[in-house]
């Protein structure tokens, strides 16, 4: 039997550690979003407090976070005193997503406001047009209302540190 | 007793089928079929391994509130994939197209079924020679 033969079980070996190693990494529930390059879809809605209508012109000109959340979502709770910590750094853009208007004053009332402007998306329409599977998600929107990337799931500060800093930073 | 005992279990079961059941009324069991279809065909994109056909996640409600609202307004299968796909992206389709992205997935297996094919017919005809050698 020809040399290689011998070693072929131990080369399929080191490549399927290889895989499994990586795969070990991985989070299957993180979906690269179908909307990085693409511009915020275009919406009209309200904004929860003020009940002015917004739209994508509305949106701030410079990078910014938009973060998807609602009342009824447990881990928007747990990322919001680090979402009020890190508003002094990036504008927030709320997207309160199908919620109940009381619901939502209620839990900013009690919680704290960090958000520059409330975006109130009752039916989710935005939501789905941003390709959101559940709250929260946070997406980081350049100057020119592009999306840059998106954030499934809690927003910390290892999150913010590894992920969205270094793209912010390069934004700016 | 016994026959009692069947009406149960058939009650308990029509309550078990009937939990996942929405109240979609459409203009003819064509488009009935074609919602159903897409019903598997297009992933939950929150569950990982479940159609939104048979996924109670939330999403997957709207979503088939999307596809019901699309087939009444007349789109066709492709222009409600590609709604989703542009939403989504890829991860919805269970049935991904094939070109460079999914070559690898489509024809991968062929290709391992013709290197084995081809390994096992080197193989055949290695020990065939050497039966030979030793028979002269």
């Amino acid at each position: 039997m020809s040399r290689w033969v011998v070693w072929a079980p131990l080369g399929v070996f080191v490549v399927l550690v290889g895989f499994f190693f990586k795969g070990l990494t991985l989070d299957p529930s993180m979906q690269p979003s179908a909307l990085i390059g693409k511009p915020v879809p275009s919406f009209q809605l309200t904004d929860l407090h003020t009940g002015k209508v917004l739209t994508s012109q509305t949106l701030p000109g410079v990078p910014f976070l938009l973060n998807v959340w609602a009342s009824w979502c447990i881990t928007c709770q747990v990322e919001h005193p680090y979402l009020t910590e890190l508003s002094d750094q990036v504008p927030i853009v709320g997207l309160n997503y199908k919620d109940s208007e009381t619901a939502a004053k209620n839990w900013l009332a009690k919680l704290g406001d960090p958000y520059t402007t409330q975006i109130f998306d009752p039916n989710g329409r935005l939501g789905l047009d941003l390709g959101v599977a559940g709250a929260p998600e946070t997406f980081l929107v350049d100057s020119s209302g592009v999306i840059q990337l998106r954030i499934q799931g809690e927003v910390n500060d290892r999150v913010y540190q590894r992920q969205i800093l270094p793209l912010l930073e390069t934004l700016k | 007793m016994i026959k009692m005992l069947l009406v149960k279990m058939v009650m308990i079961f029509s309550i078990a089928a009937s939990a996942a059941i929405e109240t979609y009324q459409f203009d003819s069991p064509q488009q009935e079929a074609r919602f159903r279809e897409l019903g598997f065909e297009l992933r939950c994109p929150k569950c990982q391994n479940q159609a939104i056909g048979d996924s109670d996640a939330e999403i997957s409600g709207d979503l088939r509130a999307v596809v019901y609202r699309m087939i009444k307004e007349g789109a066709t299968d492709g222009e409600i994939r590609d709604f989703m796909v542009a939403r989504y992206g890829r991860f919805v389709l269970y049935n991904p197209p094939l070109d460079q992205q999914t070559i690898v997935l489509w024809l991968g297996p062929v290709g391992l079924l013709i290197l084995g094919g081809v390994l096992v017919l080197l193989r055949i005809r290695r020990s065939t020679r050497a039966l030979h050698k030793r028979d002269f």
